[in-house]
């Protein structure tokens, strides 16, 4: 299962929809004010990823193209009405601390991007092992961020006190100020450490014309290639 | 003919001696009356915060400047001028801790991190306060005045209680460590206009489209106690005469600096009469500092000789 491989790493490093594709940002400042949101937000959205890819991996030769973010939408919907009804039944508390953020996970454009860029032109397998790996992805930078926030702003992280007693919460980090600073300051570490890591590397087969294009960090691009086409 | 006048040269033919270090120190010395009245009024404690807050945003930019190799830029006093007016706008009893991150804030995040002075979009130590104050909010509005902790009395007017126009002229009130005192700030006013470091145009309309503002809808009509009050009461003063006129995030047309006076005038009263707290000078100058590039962009003049006349 080489490519099921391929897709999970590719979800949760190489194409990390929070962190480097920079998708879903709605929920991503709105509901990581602690870890345990971050971590129910990033695992209702994978559940969801993966059947819609499933589905939508299954359906794709039925649906017809000019129709099809209709259906897709529809597809997308009918899982999300079905896991916020879960939700409500079986985590009331989780349910209603993420508030509108699960329905609101129809519109997420990780789902549809994933929908339209892979699930409806790839066979089932890889499809959900996409979903798996960008679902992860997902949620591992919501609770990456979350944490962060909670730690900063509330002294915790998942409810259980860690900071010292005296430790004065620096409460804006759980306000929407402090998602604003996370997400960013967590983005200049990791595209840092990106940019550095492909500093030595040459893609085979990248010209520095294809530069700008490119999802790559090459050393041959030139200077403002690298800089501008790297999102 | 040995005259000067008569030397072809390119531009720029006209030049003037202000520097920003020239202009930072006269702000720095405009402030020092209400800096000085702060410390009379809060006893030592204060002096302490302004030390510490300074010290720390001149340390922050000279070490931040130094781990991304750029220029040390805290020669020209702009750092020193933002810690001031963040401990200015601190209450005394603040824990010095707290006074350092608001210091640190300002200066790394809101000023350095956007490139340094001049292209900050946002006035660095209205930024720490915010900050500080969305972050501790009941260490940051705990006011003492004589040891007793009380309401300010801009706190006072919205609960309609009386309030001492007299005191809050000198300054005897419970505030912020630089706010209190209107007749300090005016005199350092007086020295910024009298250098022409500042002009009229910003904290005219500013304070007219205030005092308009509560007449019209402050519920008291045209009560002159209560008007001196809003005025004289709170940061307007402070926020009016040294931040809302900070170069670099207030417009630079001077329509512009119109538009941006009226802007603040409204959001101030706004804040203040319909929000939940009594103060909102604050944000309303950060808010309005987001607006300048707009602001800027409907009010570019006409080069001369150049389109029409509407």
């Amino acid at each position: 299962m080489g490519s099921a491989r391929e897709r999970l790493i590719n979800g949760l490093i190489k194409e990390n929809p929070t962190f480097v594709m920079m998708l879903g940002m709605c929920p991503t400042l709105a509901v990581t004010t602690s870890a345990i949101n971050g971590v129910g937000m990033g695992l209702s959205t994978t559940v969801v990823l993966v059947f819609s890819n499933l589905i939508i991996s299954a359906l794709r030769k039925i649906i017809p193209d000019s129709v099809r973010v209709p259906a897709f939408i529809v597809i997308v919907a009918s899982l999300v009405t079905i896991v916020e009804f879960l939700m409500n039944g079986y985590l009331p508390a989780l349910s209603s601390s993420l508030g509108v953020y699960i329905p609101l996970i129809v519109v997420n454009c990780i789902i549809l991007g994933r929908a339209e860029a892979y699930a409806s032109k790839n066979p089932v397998m890889p499809s959900i092992f996409d979903g798996i790996g960008m679902g992860l992805g997902f949620t591992v930078g919501l609770t990456a961020i979350a944490m962060v926030r909670e730690l900063i702003g509330k002294g915790s992280v998942f409810g259980i006190a860690v900071m010292p007693k005296g430790y004065t919460p620096i409460s804006i980090f759980v306000l929407q100020p402090g998602a604003f600073f996370v997400l960013a300051i967590l983005v200049a570490v990791i595209n840092t450490v990106r940019v550095n890591k492909g500093k030595n590397k040459v893609e085979i087969g990248c010209s520095p014309e294809k530069c700008g294009h490119c999802t790559q960090n090459c050393a041959n691009a030139p200077k403002e290639a690298r800089e501008g086409g790297q999102a | 003919m040995d005259n000067k006048l008569n030397k072809v040269s390119a531009s720029p033919h006209v030049r003037d001696k202000a520097s920003t270090s020239f202009i930072m120190l006269m702000v720095f010395v405009a402030l020092m009356p209400a800096t000085i009245f702060g410390i009379y009024n809060f006893g030592l404690r204060a002096l302490l915060i302004v030390v510490v807050t300074v010290a720390t945003c001149v340390i922050s930019e000279y070490v931040f400047e130094k781990i991304t190799k750029r220029k040390i830029t805290i020669g020209d006093y702009s750092a020193a001028v933002t810690g001031l007016l963040l401990a200015l706008n601190l209450p005394v009893t603040i824990p010095v801790w707290m006074a350092i991150l608001g210091g640190i804030f300002a200066i790394v995040v809101v000023k350095q991190l956007f490139g340094g002075l001049g292209q900050n979009f946002m006035n660095p130590a209205l930024g720490g306060r915010c900050f500080l104050l969305l972050s501790f909010t009941s260490a940051m509005t705990n006011f003492t005045y004589d040891g007793i902790s009380g309401a300010t009395p801009l706190a006072m007017l919205k609960a309609g209680e009386k309030v001492n126009v007299m005191n809050m002229l000198i300054g005897k009130t419970a505030g912020t460590i630089g706010e209190t005192s209107v007749i300090a700030i005016l005199i350092g006013a007086i020295i910024l206009l009298a250098f022409g470091i500042i002009d009229l145009r910003i904290p005219g309309t500013y304070l007219l489209t205030f005092v308009v503002f509560i007449t019209l809808f402050g519920g008291h009509g045209f009560d002159t106690t209560y008007i001196i009050g809003e005025l004289c009461g709170g940061g307007l003063m402070l926020g009016a005469w040294f931040m809302a006129t900070d170069y670099v995030t207030s417009p630079i047309t001077k329509n512009g600096q119109i538009v941006f006076g009226i802007c603040l005038g409204i959001l101030t009263g706004l804040f203040r009469v319909f929000g939940s707290s009594a103060e909102g000078v604050s944000y309303a100058i950060i808010f309005c500092n987001l607006l300048v590039p707009i602001i800027e962009r409907a009010t570019v003049p006409k080069a001369f000789g150049r389109g029409k006349k509407a």
